[in-house]
C-alpha cells in the first residue's frame, strides 16, 4: 500500500514535470533577441530546468504531505484548523485589536509615507472586497466585472467635482447612486443567468465600461484621463501649504505647522471609515429580510421562489448595493489620485478583487482582510524584484489553493451551536 | 378552492402535462399519486408558478393564477413544500423559518407565528441555531413544512414528504399533515409515491399517468380499486 502510493506519487510528479516543460519550454526557454535586424533565438534551458524541477519536486511533496490521506496530521488540516479555531474562539478580540491598530497606525513611530500609502491601498482593496462580498459571498452571484462600478464611481465623482465644483461629501453619495444605477443596468440582462454564463457577461460588462470610458472623448477625455480632480477638504478646510488671501486652511484653523502628511492621514482615516461602514452595513443587513433572502438565493433559487421571495428584486438589490460600495471606493480613489484614466480600471483589477474574496473564503469578512494583506502585501514586499513579483503573486495563489482550497477562512461563522446534540 | 383545467406544461419540447384537470375543495386533503415521471411534481410546480403552464387555466379562489409569478401566488395563500425539501443548508433553522415568512408581512409577527410551528414540530425549537444541513432527513422535512406554514397559507402543496425518510418519521409527518388540515384548517394537496399512506389520509385522490389524470375518486375507493392495487400497492401494501 505504502509502496504503491509512493510509486504513483513519483509517476504523477514526473508527469507534472513534463507539463511544466511543455509550458515553460517555449514561454521561458526560447527568448528572441533582435540582432543586426535579424531575430535570433537565445535558449535559456537552465532556467527551464530549474522551473521543471521545482514543479516536479513541489508536486511530489504536496502528494506526500498534503494529499496523502493516510497521514492524518497533514500540514493542510493542522494549519487550517488552527487558523480557523483561533479565529473562531478569538474572533471578536482579533477584530477589535485590528480596528484599534488601524486607528493608531498613522501615529506609530515606524509609520512613514510609504507605509501609509500601502495601508491606504490595502484599505481600498479591503473595501472593494467587502463590497464585492455582498454580491459574491452573500448573493452567490459571481461578478467578474466589479471594477466597472469602481470606474463609474471614480468618473462620476471626478466629473461632478471638476465641472460643478461640488465638495467630496456631496459627490460621494452621487457617485454611489450612479454606480448603483449601473449595477441595476448590469443586473437586468443577467437575471436569468447563473454560474459560468453570469461570470462571462459580467466580465464583458466590465470591459464595456472601460472601452466606453476610453472612447467617449468629449466626456471622459479618453486615454488622456481626467486631471485636476479636487482634493478632499477637512469639512471645508483644504489642505494647502499657502492659503489664499483670507482663506482658512486645515493648518491655520488648528494653528499647527503645515505638513503634507496631514492630508495623507486624513485620506487614511477617510478610507478606514468608508471601509468600516461597508463592513458594518454587511453585518447588519445579513440579519434583515433582504440579506437573508440574498443568502437563501445563493443556496437554492427554486426554494426561494416557492417561499415567495422575489428573485428579480433580490438579485437587483444585491447588484445595486454591491455596486454602490464599489462606487464609494471609486470616488475615494479619484480624490486620492487627483488623476484617473481608463488604465486604472482594467480586468486585472476585477481579477484581484475577486481573488481577494475567493481566497479569503467567500462570505467571510475577516477572510477578505487576511487575503488583502496577504496578496497586496506580497506584491509590495516583492516590489524590488520587479516582474518576478507577479510570480510571487501566482505562487501565493497556488499555495492557498493547495492548502486552503475553499479560502483562507473556508467556513464563515454561522450561528451554530452543535456538538452536544450529535449523539443521535 | 383550487381548480385546474386542461393544463399543459412543457420542458422545452417535452410535454410533461397533457391536459390535466384537478379540483381541490376548501378544507380537503387531496392526494395525487403516480409513478416516477408521471408529472406529479411538474403539476405542483405549475400551480406554484415556478413552471409556467403553456395552455389551460388554474383558478384559486376564483382568481386566475396561471400567469402570476411565484411570489404573488404565495401571497395569495398557496405555499409549497418542494420535492427533496430544499432546505437552505448553510443557513440556520431560524433563518430558514424566517425566510418562510418572506411574503407574510416580511415576518413582523415571526415570534407569534413560529409558535404554531413549534407546536407541530417541537424538535425544531431545540435546533433553532443549528444549520439546516445538519438536521436529519425527517427533521429537514419538518423544517420544510414549518417553513411553508410561516407564510400562513390557506393551501399547502406537499411534494413527496416521505421521500428518503425513516418509516417511523414518515408516520409522524403524516400525522402532522392531518393536524395541519384539521386544526389549522389548511387545505392540503399532497403528491406522493407512497400511494397507500397518501390515499389513507386523503378525502379524495387522483392518479396521474404520463401527464394525464386516469382515475379519480375518494381515497377509500381508490384504495380498493383493482388497477391501483396492481400498479401502486402490490408490495407497497406489505411493507
Amino acid at each position: 500500500m505504502e509502496k504503491k502510493f509512493f510509486q504513483t506519487s513519483i509517476k504523477d510528479s514526473l508527469f507534472t514535470g513534463l507539463i511544466a516543460l511543455a509550458l515553460f519550454g517555449p514561454i521561458v526557454g526560447l527568448r528572441t533577441v533582435a540582432k543586426n535586424e535579424v531575430l535570433e533565438v537565445h535558449p535559456k534551458w537552465l532556467i527551464v530546468l530549474i522551473i521543471v524541477i521545482v514543479c516536479a519536486v513541489g508536486r511530489f511533496l504536496t502528494n506526500l504531505y498534503v494529499y496523502n490521506r493516510d497521514q492524518k496530521t497533514g500540514i493542510q488540516s493542522s494549519i487550517g484548523k488552527s487558523i480557523s479555531n483561533f479565529l473562531d474562539t478569538k474572533g471578536y478580540q482579533i477584530a477589535l485589536t485590528a480596528i484599534i491598530f488601524s486607528v493608531i497606525f498613522p501615529f506609530l513611530p515606524f509609520t512613514d509615507r510609504y507605509l501609509m500609502d500601502i495601508a491606504i491601498m490595502m484599505l481600498t482593496y479591503i473595501m472593494l472586497g467587502w463590497g464585492l462580498n455582498i454580491v459574491i459571498g452573500l448573493a452567490g452571484l459571481l461578478d467578474l466585472g466589479y471594477v466597472a462600478f469602481y470606474a463609474v464611481g471614480a468618473y462620476s465623482y471626478a466629473l461632478f467635482a471638476i465641472h460643478f465644483g461640488w465638495s467630496f461629501w456631496i459627490c460621494l453619495p452621487i457617485a454611489g447612486i450612479f454606480a448603483a444605477m449601473f449595477g441595476v443596468l448590469l443586473g437586468f440582462p443577467v437575471l436569468r443567468l447563473r454560474g459560468d454564463y453570469l461570470a462571462i457577461v459580467t466580465l464583458a460588462f466590465g470591459e464595456m465600461i472601460r472601452i466606453l470610458l476610453l472612447n467617449w472623448y468629449q466626456l471622459t477625455k479618453g486615454p488622456d484621463g481626467l486631471t485636476g480632480i479636487p482634493r478632499p477638504s477637512f469639512f471645508g478646510l483644504p489642505f494647502k501649504s499657502f492659503p489664499d488671501e483670507g482663506e482658512q486652511t486645515f493648518h491655520t484653523f488648528f494653528g499647527v505647522e503645515y505638513d503634507p502628511m496631514q492630508r495623507i492621514i486624513f485620506l487614511y482615516y477617510l478610507i478606514l471609515v468608508l471601509a468600516l461602514i461597508t463592513n458594518l452595513f454587511t453585518i447588519k443587513i445579513r440579519r434583515l429580510p433582504i440579506g437573508r433572502a440574498w443568502e437563501a438565493l445563493r443556496e437554492d433559487e427554486i426554494a426561494c421562489k416557492s417561499l415567495g421571495v422575489n428573485p428579480r428584486n433580490t438579485k437587483l438589490t444585491a447588484f445595486a448595493i454591491g455596486a454602490m460600495f464599489g462606487g464609494f471606493a471609486g470616488s475615494f480613489f479619484a480624490t486620492r489620485q487627483a488623476f484617473i484614466s481608463p488604465e486604472s480600471f482594467t480586468f486585472i483589477e476585477s481579477a484581484i478583487i475577486v481573488a481577494i474574496v475567493v481566497l479569503g473564503g467567500m462570505g467571510s469578512q475577516t477572510g477578505v482582510v487576511l487575503a488583502t494583506v496577504f496578496l497586496i502585501g506580497l506584491i509590495e514586499v516583492f516590489r524590488d524584484f520587479e516582474s518576478y513579483r507577479m510570480i510571487a503573486f501566482g505562487g501565493a495563489m497556488v499555495l492557498i489553493m493547495i492548502f486552503r482550497p475553499r479560502g483562507i477562512l473556508a467556513t464563515r461563522k454561522p450561528t451554530i451551536t452543535l456538538e452536544k446534540s450529535s449523539s443521535k | 378552492m383550487l381548480s385546474i383545467s386542461n393544463v399543459e406544461t412543457f420542458y422545452g419540447n417535452i410535454q410533461a402535462l397533457r391536459g390535466v384537470n384537478v379540483k381541490v375543495n376548501s378544507g380537503e386533503i387531496v392526494s395525487l399519486i403516480g409513478s416516477n415521471g408521471a408529472g406529479k411534481s411538474t403539476l405542483l410546480m405549475t400551480i406554484s408558478g415556478v413552471n409556467k403552464a403553456a395552455t389551460g387555466e388554474i383558478k384559486f379562489d376564483d382568481k386566475n393564477i396561471e400567469s402570476l409569478p411565484p411570489h404573488d401566488i404565495v401571497n395569495l395563500g398557496i405555499s409549497q413544500v418542494p420535492e427533496g425539501r430544499r432546505i437552505f443548508s448553510r443557513l440556520s433553522v431560524e433563518d430558514n423559518l424566517r425566510l418562510g415568512a418572506s411574503s407574510n408581512d416580511k415576518g413582523k409577527n415571526f415570534d407569534n407565528d413560529v409558535k404554531d410551528v413549534y407546536d407541530l414540530f417541537p424538535v425544531l425549537k431545540d435546533r433553532l441555531n443549528q444549520r439546516g444541513g445538519t438536521l436529519s432527513g425527517g427533521e429537514q422535512q419538518m423544517l420544510a413544512i414549518g417553513r411553508a406554514l410561516m407564510a400562513k397559507p390557506k393551501m399547502l402543496l406537499l411534494d413527496e414528504p416521505s421521500l428518503g425518510i425513516a418509516p417511523k418519521l414518515v408516520n409522524q409527518i403524516f400525522v402532522a399533515i392531518k393536524n395541519i388540515n384539521k386544526e389549522k384548517k389548511v387545505t392540503i394537496f399532497l403528491v406522493e409515491q407512497n400511494a397507500k399512506k397518501a390515499l389513507e389520509l386523503a378525502d379524495r385522490g387522483y392518479v396521474l399517468v404520463n401527464g394525464n389524470v386516469t382515475l379519480e375518486g375518494t381515497g377509500q375507493d381508490l384504495l380498493k380499486n383493482k388497477d391501483i392495487q396492481a400498479a401502486y400497492l402490490e408490495g407497497g401494501g406489505k411493507k
